[in-house]
């Protein structure tokens, strides 16, 4: 479980960028983070991992403060996929990248090759694991590094942005493996911007504008209020959008997802008038 | 008049064994918004190297075919020539940014061609202005947000007004909001200043309603250009998982249960429209 207290964070450069933030997270919740570009969420995030300490307040992980903790302590438990993925890639190949977490922890070596071929089918890349990292296009690197995480099964997964450069298709991957992991009992925090992925994911929400949590709740109820989404610089879901527009009709206007979408339409049209 | 000319275009990264574009023959006007889309991986940052000399002058490799760019064969110019006529704003913005200001960062291509310092200075708070970052010019370019970053790179690309603006992914670390923003100020410029778009996008229900033309990739070829409306007919398309928006797989749920919309919505003021006259036609 990862309880944040009345959290401030200042970087040294003086920009405010957290206030009093207070948050719980507990096991097994697949929760996602919106909101405005500089609002605070990778700094946030970063505190889940002890990159970061508080200014002010506490962060707990499993009970235990972060600031008892170090990175590296905490890192076997948290697993982190920055927003620019270039800064955590240094390996030769694909490969050794995937495999040099699992060699610090200290796995012995058939587990470390059976770890590396199962996270190499999983996002779709055995046929880069002799390529070097540098040379793979934006949308792979951020999967070499999302794979180097999941390898060593960390309890709680941090994505900062996972569905940059992603296509449909990855992304629909992706989002059948989270859910994979959650009912693993795995919590899954993620940042986004992809309103779109969201609202398949449906997860909880948490926006933040200008240091703040402004809202939280499930996705049904944050993703169809047009005023909270505003606040956060976010625009509602395309489905949300078209049945926002009919509400006149009589038509319920909390939707998110395509498939719950078209059931509500073929029933309204199916029914006498 | 053809602003861009490939033309059975192949490139191969040094190293490499198999080409990450080849026989790509394209034309592209002057004036036009191109979407260009495809998998990830299939060639998209490539061909957008090739645009602006990045590929053949810094990544060596082997490049065959021809490409002409405003009249000059890419090959015979240098990247600092070409910058002139051709901006990139590249898919991770860290990599564009090297000054110790945001303001620096973003007059550095206006210093390079010796424009005025005057109308630098004017330009500059421009491109600041149209991409909300006026309040964050004296700052540090490694010490901002995901997406504050990605703003200076393309504030840095605006402020050059080139003939060509290619833009990789350019909302990928950006709000929502904020990406629409983005796309009304590149769609203005295109429309009043006649600067051609080049926008490399995965979100088509953000980009298709600005674009003229399409451009699928797959595996380093071309596999479709035409229409935004057109692409989603096609089921090869489909099949390579582009983005396809939300209002057209709810156009398609609906027509697989014998419902019939009478054209492919893209938008969802489209998909509203449509959606309101099927249910107002069933209720007389
Ligand atoms: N290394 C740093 N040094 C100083 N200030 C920083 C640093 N990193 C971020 N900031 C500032 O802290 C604030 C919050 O940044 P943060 O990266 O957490 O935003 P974010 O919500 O993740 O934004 P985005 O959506 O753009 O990624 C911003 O004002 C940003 O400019
Ligand atoms: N610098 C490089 N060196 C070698 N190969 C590269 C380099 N950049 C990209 N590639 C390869 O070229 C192919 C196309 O990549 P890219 O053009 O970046 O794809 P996209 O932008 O469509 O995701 C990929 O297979 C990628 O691994
Ligand atoms: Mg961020
Ligand atoms: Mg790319």
């Amino acid at each position: 479980m990862i309880e944040v207290k009345d959290v401030h964070f200042t970087y040294p450069t003086g920009v405010k960028a957290l206030r009093e933030i207070c948050l719980a997270v507990q096991d097994g919740e697949f929760v996602a983070i919106m909101g405005q570009n500089g609002a605070g969420k990778t700094t946030l995030v970063k505190h889940f991992n002890g990159l970061l300490k508080p200014t002010e307040g506490e962060v707990f992980i499993d009970g235990v403060n972060t600031r008892n903790l170090s990175i590296a302590n905490l890192s076997r438990k948290v697993g982190f996929v920055f927003q620019n993925a270039d800064y955590q890639l240094f390996c030769e190949t694909v490969e050794e990248e995937i495999a040099f977490a699992l060699r610090n922890f200290g796995f012995d070596e058939k587990t470390i090759k059976k770890r590396v071929t199962w996270a190499l089918n999983l996002l779709d890349l055995m046929q880069y694991r002799k390529t070097s990292p540098f040379m793979l296009s934006g949308g792979e690197r951020k999967r070499v590094a999302l794979a180097s995480i999941l390898a060593w099964d960390p309890e709680v997964i941090i994505l900062d942005e996972p569905t940059i450069g992603q296509d449909y298709h990855q992304k629909e991957r992706l989002r059948q493996f989270i859910v994979q992991l959650n009912t693993q009992g795995k919590t899954v925090i993620m940042v986004t911007h992809d309103i779109e992925f969201v609202a398949d994911c449906s997860p909880r929400v948490i926006l933040m504008s200008q240091g703040k949590i402004v809202a939280e709740g499930v996705a049904e109820e944050i993703l169809t209020n047009v005023n909270l989404l505003a606040q956060a610089s976010i625009l509602p879901p395309q489905i949300t959008q078209i049945f926002l527009n009919l509400k006149d009709l009589g038509l319920p206007s909390k939707v998110i997802n395509v498939h719950e979408g078209k059931k509500i339409l073929l029933n309204f049209l199916g029914a006498p008038a | 008049m053809a602003i861009i000319e490939t033309k059975n275009l192949t490139y191969t990264y040094p190293g490499g064994t198999t080409p990450s574009i080849s026989d790509i023959s394209l034309t592209i006007k002057k004036g036009e918004f191109i979407t260009l889309t495809g998998p990830s991986g299939c060639g998209k940052t490539t061909l957008c190297r090739c645009f602006n000399g990045l590929i053949p002058h810094f990544y060596s490799g082997k490049l065959e075919g021809d490409l002409v760019v405003k009249d000059l064969r890419v090959i015979d110019h240098s990247i600092s020539n070409l910058a002139r006529h051709v901006g990139l704003v590249f898919q991770n913005p860290e990599n564009q940014l090297f000054a110790l200001s945001v303001e620096k960062d973003v007059a550095f291509g206006l210093e390079n061609v010796g424009m005025p310092r005057e109308e630098i200075r004017k330009r500059v708070d421009w491109a600041l202005q149209m991409t909300g970052i006026e309040n964050l010019r004296e700052r540090a370019p490694h010490e901002l947000s995901g997406g504050q970053q990605q703003r200076v790179a393309i504030a840095s690309v605006l402020a050059m007004q080139p003939d060509v603006m290619v833009l990789d992914e350019p909302t990928s670390f950006l709000d929502p909001l904020g990406a629409e923003k983005i796309f009304d100020v590149i769609n203005e410029l295109n429309k009043k200043l006649d600067i051609t778009v080049i926008l490399v996008e995965h979100r088509l229900d953000l980009a298709s309603k600005y674009t003229d033309h399409v451009i699928v990739m797959d595996k380093g070829k071309v596999l479709f250009d035409g229409g935004p409306r057109e692409i989603f007919a096609s089921e090869e398309v489909r099949m390579t998982g582009v983005g396809i928006p939300k209002a057209v797989m709810l156009y398609q749920a609906l027509k697989d249960e014998g419902i019939h919309l009478k054209e492919v919505p893209i938008t969802s003021k489209e998909a509203t429209q449509l959606i309101r006259e099927i249910i107002i036609h069933d209720r007389s």
